[in-house]
């Protein structure tokens, strides 16, 4: 049986503060921070199953990634984040199975795309931010817990005749490891595809030397030396790391203002309006561009902080795309709109990119702060169309709006010409998850035009976006109407699961990353896998695990 | 307003003066309906004055307008049934909510493809029948024929005003497409089949006004029902003028079949092609091949694209009022389906239970049989007046059918299968052969454009035009 649609009980929110953590503690001493896994069992997102063995669900891990992000922007003086467990015995045992069992299919993939998300960004604050991340198994790590730890730069696994490494899944639950596990096996940990075969079939995992072997981990400590061996190991990687100039940023909430009115509700943020339309099974996302003509610079945009108009914008577009995956499911086609002046986000991505360019962390920070934003919205599955009206501001970071949507439609008009433009923002700073531009990818047949377009300084109106390939559509005043209402009314009749996989075939042309392989492959998969009787019939492994029964398959293969 | 694009030079009740986007469209559009015009229009007669029925408004004196004028300078104007207040959805899966004004955007593409394909038989036929009027039988029918020509013209200005109107970009784009379209030209040929099948003499011409304009009349009745409003009120003032595309196949062919019987009277033996008419056997051909052609141009008899038009209330069932159940969800259709093996030799039948969404081009067909077979009598009754033993027949469905479950298959006048061979050795026997082609060119070698004169081969008309004698001069040359 399945629970109601997530959306129908109270709304899930994003936001979350060290204080208010149930699941974690989190502690810092000088370069070295410490997460500490402590699932509080009687505090699941939703009632109807416990946190055993920390277990972790949607509510857990929404608290990791807020973790993740304040390390990055508040402490910049950490340099190592010891990821572990405050629970004896148990390092983490992964996504909560009765949760699983009773959560929607709809609800299932989006808390695996978060999930995998958080993974990312811990991943990228390895590489880009100067914070390693080191898994410090002190238990047993399975499924899900030990994709985390696969998250992390290291992993060390205490040698105790009790902890290990696993992947029960597929024998336990006829389903597959949700977080991108098996892609890091081969893919990040290069582990040898039979050995990965035999590991990811072994429901009671691998232990001691056996795991180093195998590199499933890096190193396998004696339980009595590994605390001192962890902080030797944590000291050695900081002392590696360069200094950051420059105090932290205390993230401040961005939460918005919400109301209904006529079935519609709306998120009034301070840059970005969410409307949902649900009865038109349809959402508008407006992101207004700077408001104030002063040019921030240098000292001045760092001092900004919480309120510098690209990292509030991005922040609150982010907390908006994930109301909208959550707790607006039918809502399948997102209007993307911006309102404001083109040349003012130009100037603000300038200004950012140069204080970037001087060395400034929490520039970079910033930067890469958008880029994970757009993935998201690359990776929602939503159709997107981007709707360019008169005082529109899709440039640079925000006409990235645009090219991240499965189509465009931009007002010609004469008169009073609706404009785009671009900056440095489209031509590297914000790569998609395959590593390449938007632009790049949207041109990939014909690889001179982005590097043309690099030249381009000047705005564009609609005929001249037209013809570089810029936009899609470009209907002049008397057919716009008509033209987007049926547009939107075409597409919001079509199939959601069908829409689904098109968009995810069309978004992402070019180079496989790690990155495309997790999300695509998780798509892939759990779309049918986790659909299957074999997993979630009424006799199948997900649904009868913790019964005395045992499952039954059905044993045809595709 | 440009000059050419007024609601003087194009009567209307669409607010054509108000209406920028119209406007602009039929800017671009109008100057080169009139290049096709002149280009694929009745070749040989742009100068002459014709005496034309041309519509200036929706009432009854208004539709009706007759007076002297040059074809290119016809009016052709944009009409459409005065509306039905709170007018409600009458059949499919959105019967009774109120009928759409505007294109629903989920059904934009199927009803796109429903205006287009009507639209595409309108400028089709009148290519077909370019040549005919170097071979007119008269002045009379000569002006019929140029009557019916700028009246499908002006079936193609009602589609593509929906096209205008309703549909944006594409609907500019399939406006002109449909200009651009051939009948018979392998590279860019018409839509349908049987609107590239050539019409080459007046036989063709009443059996083609008879048989395929009827189609045309029940493809008419049944987006008469549509829920989107404006097609439904297009295809409701349409109607009226096809039914007097199908007088003039009807009367044409009973004025053949009275002169035919006249001229057998004549004649010892009965033998009309000795007295220079065309015999019965070779009309019952026509009838043969244009009754065929025509059922093909329902569709296929079970086809998903019918239950899914009817299921989006965008094509109904001619008088959707006088059937009982209008979502027809739980009925079906039984049909002897037959089965070939691969030389297309028919094995065997199979009763199947069509669901009756998917029956809907063949529930029209069998409303269009029955109204085919009412026209047939009043022939045959002319050759009972005059004493003569022959009885035309429909002949079987089956028959001569290229599409659908017969299609591709053989069998004879009566449905009986057959062998691929003995049908092609029996084809003439059904169908014109190229003896009674070149026969019945060779009675029309020459045009009649004398005022009140018939040809040979043809009987006058009970009455002329609009209370005008026959000897009327119709066309003035
Ligand atoms: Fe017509
Ligand atoms: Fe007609």
């Amino acid at each position: 049986m399945e629970h109601a649609a997530p959306s129908s009980q109270e709304p899930i929110r994003f936001e979350a503060h060290p204080s208010g953590y149930k699941h974690w503690v989190l502690t810092f001493d000088g370069p070295i921070a410490r997460l500490a896994m402590d699932v509080n069992q009687e505090h699941p997102l939703r009632p109807g199953y416990e946190l055993k063995l920390n277990s972790y669900d949607l509510g857990v891990d929404i608290e990791l990634a807020d973790a993740v992000e304040r390390i990055r922007f508040e402490h910049p003086e950490v340099k190592v984040v010891l990821v572990t467990s405050a629970q004896p015995r148990i390092f983490c045992a992964g996504a909560n199975i009765y949760m699983l069992g009773s959560s929607t299919h709809a609800f299932k993939v989006n808390f695996c795309k978060f999930t995998n998300e958080t993974r990312n960004s811990l991943e990228e604050a390895c590489s880009e931010s100067g914070q390693h991340y080191v898994a410090a198994l002190n238990g047993v790590s399975s499924g899900g817990g030990y994709e985390l730890a696969l998250a992390c730069e290291k992993i060390l696994l205490a040698d105790d005749g009790n902890s290990a490494v696993s992947f029960p899944e597929t024998p336990l639950l006829a389903v597959l490891p949700g977080t991108g596990g098996l892609t890091r096996l081969v893919d990040k940990r290069k582990v040898r595809r039979d050995l990965a075969d035999v590991f990811s079939t072994l429901a009671e995992g691998i232990r001691g030397r056996r795991a180093q072997e195998w590199n499933l981990v890096d190193e396998s400590i004696a339980k009595s030396k590994f605390d001192a061996t962890v902080k030797e190991r944590a000291l050695t990687m900081a002392a590696a790391t360069p200094d950051k100039v420059g105090a932290g940023l205390t993230l401040a909430p961005v939460t918005p203002k919400r109301s209904t009115e006529k079935g519609w509700l709306k998120s009034e943020y301070t840059h970005v309006t969410l409307t949902v339309k649900p009865n038109d099974r349809l959402a508008e996302i407006e992101v207004r561009g700077p408001s104030s003509a002063e040019s921030l610079a240098g000292e001045s945009l760092r001092a900004a902080g919480n309120d510098l108009w690209i990292f509030r914008a991005f922040r609150e577009l982010n907390d908006a795309l994930l109301d909208l995956r959550f707790n607006h499911e039918t809502a399948g086609l997102v209007l993307l709109t911006t309102k404001g002046d083109p040349e003012k986000v130009r100037a603000a991505d300038k200004a950012l990119l140069d204080l970037e360019a001087s060395g400034d962390w929490l520039a970079h920070e910033i930067r890469l702060y958008v880029k994970r934003t757009l993935k998201r919205l690359d990776l929602s599955a939503r159709s997107m169309f981007a709707i360019l009206t008169k005082g529109s501001c899709f440039a640079g970071s925000l006409f990235e709006l645009a090219l991240a949507a499965d189509r465009s439609y931009m007002l010609d008009d004469e008169d009073e010409p609706v404009q785009i433009g671009l900056s440095g923002m489209n031509h590297g700073p914000l790569p998609m998850s395959n590593g390449l531009t938007r632009l790049q990818t949207r041109f990939l047949g014909r690889p001179a035009i982005p590097t043309e377009l690099v030249g381009v300084t000047e705005l564009m109106d609609a005929a001249t976006a037209k013809e570089r390939g810029l936009v899609t559509f470009t209907p002049d005043a008397m057919d716009w109407d008509d033209e987007v209402r049926l547009a939107i009314e075409e597409r919001v009749s079509l199939s959601p699961d069908a829409l689904t996989g098109m968009e995810a075939n069309l978004r992402f042309a070019g180079p496989e990353t790690m990155e495309t392989k997790i999300f695509a492959r998780l798509s892939a998969w759990q779309n049918w896998i986790f659909q299957r009787p074999n997993a979630v019939g009424e006799k199948g492994a997900l649904t009868m695990y913790g019964r005395p029964e045992r499952p039954e398959l059905d044993w045809r293969r595709t | 307003m440009t000059s050419v694009i007024n609601s003087d030079k194009i009567p209307n009740n669409v607010d054509l003066s108000s209406d920028k986007k119209l406007q602009r469209a039929l800017e671009a559009w109008q100057p080169r309906f009139i290049d096709w015009w002149k280009e694929m229009g009745p070749e040989g007669f742009q100068e002459d004055q014709v005496y034309l029925r041309t519509a200036i408004s929706v009432d009854h004196d208004g539709w009706a307008h007759f007076d002297y004028v040059k074809m290119p300078d016809y009016r052709w104007g944009i009409f459409l049934t005065e509306p039905e207040p709170n007018r409600k959805i009458g059949f499919g899966d959105f019967y009774g909510e109120p009928a759409w004004q505007t294109v629903p955007g989920e059904f934009r593409n199927s009803l796109r493809r429903l205006i287009v394909t009507q639209g595409d038989t309108e400028p089709a036929s009148v290519e077909q029948q370019r040549l005919l009027g170097q071979t007119c039988p008269s002045l009379y029918d000569l002006r019929n024929l140029f009557q019916v020509n700028v009246e499908e013209g002006r079936h193609l200005w009602a589609m593509v005003y929906l096209l205008h109107s309703y549909f944006g970009r594409d609907g500019r784009e399939e406006a002109e497409a449909l200009l651009e379209r051939r009948s018979g030209n392998p590279d860019k040929p018409r839509i349908l089949g049987a609107f590239n099948e050539p019409c080459q003499n007046w036989l063709s011409f009443f059996m083609f006004t008879y048989f395929t304009d009827r189609d045309g009349k029940y493809q008419l009745l049944a987006l008469a029902e549509s829920g989107f409003d404006p097609l439904a009120r297009t295809t409701r003032f349409m109607l009226t003028e096809e039914a007097h595309h199908m007088f003039v196949g009807e009367t044409g062919v009973m004025r053949v079949v009275q002169r035919t019987a006249e001229l057998m009277k004549k004649n010892r033996h009965e033998d009309a092609r000795a007295e220079g008419g065309i015999d019965l056997p070779t009309i019952q051909k026509y009838i043969n091949f244009w009754y065929s052609v025509s059922l093909d141009l329902f569709g296929g008899e079970i086809s998903s694209n019918a239950a899914n038009f009817f299921a989006a209330s965008l094509k109904g069932r001619a008088k959707e009022d006088g059937y009982t159940d209008h979502r027809v969800i739980d009925g079906s259709y039984a049909m002897d389906v037959p089965v070939a093996d691969k030389e297309s030799n028919v094995t065997g039948w199979k009763k199947e239970d069509v669901p009756l969404r998917n029956a809907m081009n063949e529930v029209l067909r069998d409303e269009y049989v029955r109204d085919s077979q009412r026209g047939l009598e009043k022939w045959n009754r002319v050759l009972e007046e005059a004493g003569i033993q022959y009885q035309f027949r429909l002949p079987s469905r089956r028959f001569h059918r290229q599409n659908g479950i017969y299609g591709g298959l053989y069998f004879d006048v009566d449905g009986n299968p057959m062998s691929k061979e003995d049908w092609e050795k029996s084809r003439d026997g059904w169908l014109p052969s190229a003896a009674d082609e070149a026969y019945v060119a060779s009675l029309m070698t020459a045009p009649v454009y004398e005022a009140g004169k018939m040809a040979h081969w043809i009987a006058p008309p009970k009455q002329g035009i609009k209370g005008r004698p026959v000897e009327f001069e119709y066309v003035r040359r």
